[in-house]
């Protein structure tokens, strides 16, 4: 496999795969010295087009992590700040030889487009509201590791599926290992025809308590401004997960950033149900994982088996 | 030509094309033929072999290959002024010559916009030194398009304009559109509308659908475009207004479509090649040559679109040919300008995907590929003696690559691009002018092989 561009890339041996290597690669993140010496001497590049705090440093630690040189630019204060194209600064940037660029951007298809303009391996980080593939890949990891394995497991994704790409790789991924997902939230926030993907729709959480699983998204304050919800008081009484939403068992998680009192209430935060601290530090592992599977691919080195 | 087209001086046609296979539904021919044009006319018609050869007039062996009446496009962008460096007026002619058409009319959103007399003369004066064939133009409803003040329609018409449009938006305001149809019966000229409601297209950039829920990309529903057909074709009615629809694309506009015909409004409509053969499913490959306003859709609305084309419902094609520089649509998918270019390839994408696959005769497809000359009251091409030669040869059984040997269209946006077509223009005469020559049908050549 030469990119990451969609879920749709992966069967679901290849993600039992990947989630396989960052099960070792969680283990080298025990260990005093965290670094293998799997990708000395390459290089990768993070280009970054959009805010991020957990996806751009578990990709900068993952690849320093495996011994490669990184390099991040952000689009704020680079050349790209000066009006260059993405076709521009990524031919730019593969003069030098990069073994792989890790790409966010707001608008869909990016990831997609600089594959055909580099030699590089290219890892999609997220492409407008179209995919966010290792997110996906986090979350499965985390669930695996929580339930053994995730066949006939009932998923709920709550909140703004329409702008989600975290939504959109979830249903492909989760439902690639065998879970049942369903979508729930406002009618305005939920997009026409997502049964397409498939999975189930629905507008209230009254039948919450048939999931095993709770999946929360992030509920943007502009999205009241743009009135898809005529307030975030009414969005968080019909939809804010809490500690008494939830039922014996459930386990709870967002890919955050959290907007507390909105989406989610502090009790369900901190309840020991959710496992959104155990997605971020599977963020690092999968990351390993996926620039591995993409930069090293065959059988596991010694030196990460060791 | 009409007094509202225009084309630079090109010499008359002389040439004797011998055992074509002549196809004119509106004459009623379709049979192999020679035919003797003589000063851009066609002098006479004659079974095959029946002609004599005049001296020093060119003999063109056509083998069986099909002559059509040439075809004429109310819908084209040539970007003249302004945006050159997507298309000109001799560039996009040229285009449309090696489509086969032998007219083409010009849309008025270029920079600046056509919304001026002067504007307009001035384009009328370009086109008449570069123009490969005959072209016409429509001018703004609204002055910039911003659907607030109505342009100087009466003094665009006597300037040339064939009509008006504020094509690439909509005239938003009901009442706006109303001042616009009454004040038509003033300028004449066919009021000409792209619709869409805006508050509804909202941020989108493809059909609202399935895969617009896959690529997580806003949707175009495709009620935008069918209710200000209904609310048009209703003020329509009630001014007694001439109106034209421009590119439809979805079931509902054509319900709302034959509501209104059916009602008396004198209303026509056209429907694009990309419509009527392509749809959403393709947008999965986020290739931003599928992006387009309106969006492709679904195969229902395709078929919905072909039935209506096939019927008469929708009276005619439209390439709706908008070139965009590499540079523009080299971007992610939301970000790429709308439109692909068309003049090159709508003969040969119906012909491959509509006739061949059984959806659509060939003789209607001919008809309807001429039927907006009538709409936009310019002169229809005719296969018979007397006429002025506005004919294109085609070779139904080539089958060729697009975009393999480049486009003529200065830009390279075709939403058909890469695909195999049956059906290769050959020659087209544009008023009594050879406009198109193939390389393959060298001067020199009576037989091709």
């Amino acid at each position: 496999m030469k990119h990451l561009i969609s879920i749709e890339d992966l069967d679901r041996s290849a993600i039992e795969r990947i989630l396989d290597r960052a099960e070792s690669f969680a283990e080298v993140s025990g260990r005093e010295i965290k670094k293998v010496p799997v990708l000395r001497g390459r290089t990768v590049v993070n280009l970054f087009y959009e805010a991020s705090t957990r996806t751009s440093s578990s990709f900068e630690l993952a690849a320093k992590r495996l011994s490669a040189d990184v390099v991040s630019v952000r689009s704020a204060g680079s050349s790209v700040d000066k009006g260059e194209s993405l076709k521009d600064t990524v031919q730019t940037l593969s003069a030098y030889d990069p073994a792989a660029i890790v790409i966010r951007s707001p608008h869909a298809g990016a990831a997609q487009l600089v594959a055909g303009w580099t030699e590089a391996s290219v890892v999609n980080a997220g492409d407008g509201k179209h995919e966010h593939p290792t997110q996906a890949l986090l979350d499965a990891f985390t669930l695996r590791r929580s339930l053994g394995a995730l066949d006939g497991t009932n998923i709920w994704i709550v909140g703004d599926v329409l702008h989600s790409r975290v939504a959109r790789s979830n249903i492909l991924a989760l439902t690639r290992m065998g879970a049942s997902v369903t979508v729930c939230g406002p009618p305005t926030l939920i997009p026409r025809g997502i049964e397409a993907l498939g999975c189930k729709a629905t507008a209230t959480l009254d039948e919450l308590h048939e999931a095993d699983v709770v999946y929360v998204l992030r509920m943007q304050h502009e999205r009241m401004r743009e009135a898809f919800v005529p307030s975030l008081r009414e969005y968080a009484q019909r939809y804010q997960i809490s500690a008494a939403r939830l039922r014996a068992g459930q386990l709870l998680m967002h890919p955050g950033p959290v907007n507390r009192g909105v989406e989610l209430s502090a009790d369900a935060i901190d309840s020991p149900q959710a496992l959104i601290g155990a997605q971020v530090k599977a963020g690092v592992a999968v990351r390993m994982a996926v620039l591995y599977e993409l930069l090293a691919g065959g059988p596991m080195l010694e030196a990460v088996a060791a | 030509m009409s007094d509202r087209l225009f084309a630079r001086q090109a010499e008359s046609a002389a040439l004797l094309i011998r055992a074509a296979h002549v196809l004119d539904p509106r004459v009623g021919i379709d049979e192999r033929l020679d035919i003797l044009i003589r000063d851009g006319h066609i002098a006479e018609l004659g079974a095959p072999g029946s002609l004599p050869e005049p001296n020093g007039i060119e003999v063109l062996d056509a083998g069986g290959r099909h002559l059509f009446p040439a075809f004429v496009d109310p819908h084209v962008h040539l970007r003249t002024p302004g945006q050159e460096y997507k298309e000109d007026i001799a560039t996009g002619t040229a285009a449309a010559a090696a489509g086969g058409y032998c007219a083409v009319v010009g849309m008025p959103n270029t920079d600046p916009v056509v919304d001026q007399p002067s504007t307009l003369g001035a384009l009328i004066d370009t086109a008449r030194h570069q123009a490969r064939v005959p072209v016409g133009f429509l001018a703004a409803i609204t002055h910039g398009l911003e659907g607030t003040e109505l342009t100087e329609m009466a003094a665009l018409r006597d300037t040339g304009a064939l009509g008006f449009t504020d094509d690439g938006k909509p005239v938003s305001s009901a009442g706006m559109l109303r001042k616009a149809l009454q004040y038509q019966r003033l300028a004449g000229g066919v009021i000409v509308l792209h619709e869409e409601d805006p508050a509804l297209s909202g941020e989108g950039v493809m059909h609202e659908g399935p895969v617009s829920a896959r690529l997580g990309l806003a949707g175009i529903p495709s009620l935008s475009e069918s209710t200000m057909v209904a609310r048009d074709a209703a003020l329509a009615r009630y001014e007694d207004a001439r109106m034209h629809f421009q590119h439809l694309s979805a079931l509902e506009s054509v319900q709302a479509l034959e509501a209104a015909k059916q009602a008396g409004a004198r209303v026509s409509a056209e429907a694009c090649p990309h419509h009527l053969t392509l749809t959403d499913e393709l947008v999965r490959t986020l290739d931003s040559r599928f992006k387009m306003n309106p969006p492709l859709r679904s195969e229902a609305d395709r078929r919905a679109l072909v039935e209506a084309l096939r019927s008469g419902l929708i009276d005619c094609v439209a390439t709706d040919h908008a070139p965009h520089a590499t540079h523009e649509k080299e971007v992610p998918f939301e970000q790429a300008p709308m439109g692909t270019t068309g003049l090159e390839t709508a003969f040969a994408a119906l012909y491959t995907e509509l006739v061949l696959q059984g959806e659509l005769e060939l003789a209607v497809l001919v008809e309807r590929m001429s039927a907006g000359a009538a709409l936009f009251e310019l002169p229809v091409p005719l296969i018979e003696a007397g006429q002025s030669a506005n004919l294109t040869l085609v070779d139904l059984d080539a089958k060729w690559e697009v975009g393999a040997r480049g486009y003529v269209s200065r830009s390279a946006n075709c939403c058909f691009h890469g695909r195999a077509l049956h059906g290769r223009v050959l020659l087209t005469l544009a008023a009594g002018a050879v406009a198109f020559r193939a390389p393959m049908l060298a001067a020199t050549e009576a037989a091709p092989a």
